[in-house]
């Protein structure tokens, strides 16, 4: 009723209603909805095989799987740091978490391209600080899945912090208190009462984390050196296969990377709910 | 109120709560600290000191060199322009997705967060089908400054929408009935009733997008190019990477570096002031994508405190 009444105040009229409407939903239908449908238009404008052949191509198949690689090493390690880091900042006073705090903020607000640049720096054979003596021992990082792994976790670092931080708060400390009131120790406590309370922010920090590391391309870019079929991500197979005016390739590898993100979109949803629940 | 995880006395209290294995103790410090030395702070350090390894004048040399200079203008430029619109349309939307029933609601809340989940090279190529030589709308801007505002506005999209949304979910209606009873037009309404209590939330989702918009990349680079006239400064510090001139990228990523950290500060400032207001600041850095979830970080500056 009251919800009802007030809906009517604002753009009561039904004129600004409408133009409000046809605005935000324009503007949404031009920027968001035609990008996802000529994705499909375009990839299947002569048939399925094109696409299909060049995502099946060696090329397209390494990418792929170096994709998956870096989801299969970015994704756990931010993970296991994003839980222990939220527990860190809520739960454990410490004049450090300050600093820690806006550390972790940092890549939302970084160029991708500076972050690549800086490992580059970091890592460069030729007068970086880590680089030649990493040279000598025999590990390449620059130009290879070492410094390519380390850009995918410098970009999606914050995503399972920020997502478990406030749900830890939310849960408090009350449960946790009578587990260890009744004997149960610090690990007892975290597998049976803490990670329970808190999967489902973890798990939407982990979606979050996928999809930033599937899509990732500035800063791995710089770092992998592109080479076709050994440094080659997803993404970046799509830029290449553009730049050879192979529009197949790259639309298959794109929409490969569209069906991701919108698998992505519905686990969103699905977790949301859940923590609303 | 009682989305506000401040407001709960146990989150208030975290001394009093048991201490979780190894991370309270110095192992699990020395963890995240080693974590994101290595990871993040390191890389950094690297990248200061490259920039000023040939003294300041050098570093100084580098950022004004014309074409450094008009990449950071065109950067800076449609970041503020991109943002602009965003404040509104994102106003808009949010205002729709909360007040407003329309059929298919449901799928356009869940479309928002596209430009989060779709890689940005991906998008950059879509928006050239859309919006190229070959465009269905017969609308052909590819190459040209508009194009750098468009792959903008797509990327950034988000922010402003996830950040408004749970304030305006939050709002009490009831100071708008009143207003309403009192014969205030809907203009007058949103000016002097809602608009303030969203303010907060939208300049925090601005910041964000700004901060967004600056280092933007992928989605500039096919639909956009870089062309002398739409090289945006990542794209102008990838090809000096790519020509060698390590010292002249290093200088351009350090002036990014200094425009993050101010967003970053900005941010900050605004979510101290918006929780100096009753209700919780709504965007922020606790991701805009968790839409509904309760963000405000007042819980942890309490416990710094």
């Amino acid at each position: 009723m009251s919800s009802a009444s007030a809906r009517s105040h604002v753009g009561s009229g039904a004129v600004s209603r409408w133009s409000l409407r046809i605005l935000g939903l324009g503007f949404l239908a031009l920027l968001l909805a035609a990008p996802l449908v000529i994705i499909f238009t375009e990839t299947f404008k002569d048939g399925i095989s094109p696409p299909l052949d060049a995502i099946t191509s060696e090329n397209g198949l390494h990418a792929l799987k170096l994709s998956l690689l870096m989801v299969a090493i970015a994704v756990p390690l931010n993970t296991i740091f994003g839980v222990v880091c939220a527990i860190l900042l809520v739960r454990h006073k410490w004049k450090g978490n300050a600093v820690i705090d806006a550390v972790i903020n940092l890549p939302f607000a970084l160029s991708p391209i500076v972050i690549g640049l800086a490992l580059y720096l970091l890592y460069s054979t030729n007068g970086g600080w880590f680089g030649p003596t990493l040279a000598e021992a025999g590990i390449e990082v620059l130009f290879s899945v070492p410094g390519m792994v380390l850009a995918s976790i410098f970009v999606s670092l914050p995503f399972v912090v920020r997502e478990t931080v406030p749900v830890l708060q939310e849960i408090g400390t009350e449960q946790e208190q009578a587990a260890s009131t009744l004997g149960a120790n610090g690990w007892q406590t975290f597998w049976r009462i803490t990670l329970p309370s808190i999967r489902w922010g973890v798990a939407y920090g982990v979606v979050l984390t996928t999809a930033r590391v599937l899509g990732e391309f500035g800063a791995v870019t710089i770092v992998s050196g592109s080479i076709s079929g050994e440094t080659e991500t997803l993404p970046i197979f799509v830029q290449k296969q553009f730049d050879a005016f192979n529009e197949p390739g790259a639309y298959g590898a794109s929409l490969l990377l569209a069906l991701l993100a919108l698998m992505t979109l519905l686990a969103m949803n699905l977790l949301k709910r859940k923590e609303d629940a | 109120m009682e989305a506000n995880p401040a407001a709960l006395p146990n989150s208030a209290a975290p001394r009093a709560g048991i201490r979780l294995p190894g991370v309270g103790t110095g192992i699990g410090r020395g963890y995240v600290v080693l974590y994101l030395s290595l990871i993040v702070l390191i890389p950094l350090a690297a990248l200061v000191d490259e920039s000023l390894s040939s003294g300041l004048g050098h570093f100084w040399d580098q950022v004004t060199t014309p074409q450094a200079i008009r990449s950071l203008k065109l950067t800076l430029g449609a970041s503020l322009i991109v943002v602009a619109i965003n404040a509104v349309f994102g106003t808009i939307i949010a205002w729709l997705l909360v007040r407003d029933e329309f059929p298919g609601k449901g799928a356009v809340n869940a479309i928002i967060d596209l430009p989060f989940a779709l890689p940005t090279i991906v998008a950059s190529l879509t928006l050239l089908a859309l919006y190229g030589a070959d465009s269905p709308f017969g609308v052909n801007i590819a190459f040209t400054r508009t194009a750098v505002v468009v792959a903008l506005l797509f990327v950034t999209l988000p922010f402003v929408v996830r950040a408004v949304q749970p304030l305006l979910i939050e709002m009490d209606r009831e100071m708008e009935e009143a207003a309403a009873s009192l014969g205030a037009s809907g203009f007058t309404i949103f000016r002097r009733i809602i608009f303030p209590n969203l303010l907060p939330g939208l300049a925090a989702g601005v910041a964000l997008a700004f901060a967004r918009a600056l280092g933007e990349f992928g989605s500039v680079l096919i639909f956009a190019g870089g062309l002398p006239d739409t090289q945006v400064s990542s794209v102008f510090i990838r090809t000096q990477v790519e020509s060698g001139n390590l010292p002249g990228a290093a200088a351009v990523s350090m002036v990014l570096l200094f425009a993050s950290l101010l967003c970053l500060a900005a941010i900050s400032l605004i979510q101290r002031w918006g929780s100096r207001h009753e209700r919780s600041t709504g965007g922020g850095l606790v991701m805009p994508m968790a839409g509904e979830m309760p963000d405000d970080e007042k819980g942890a500056d309490d416990e710094l405190r």
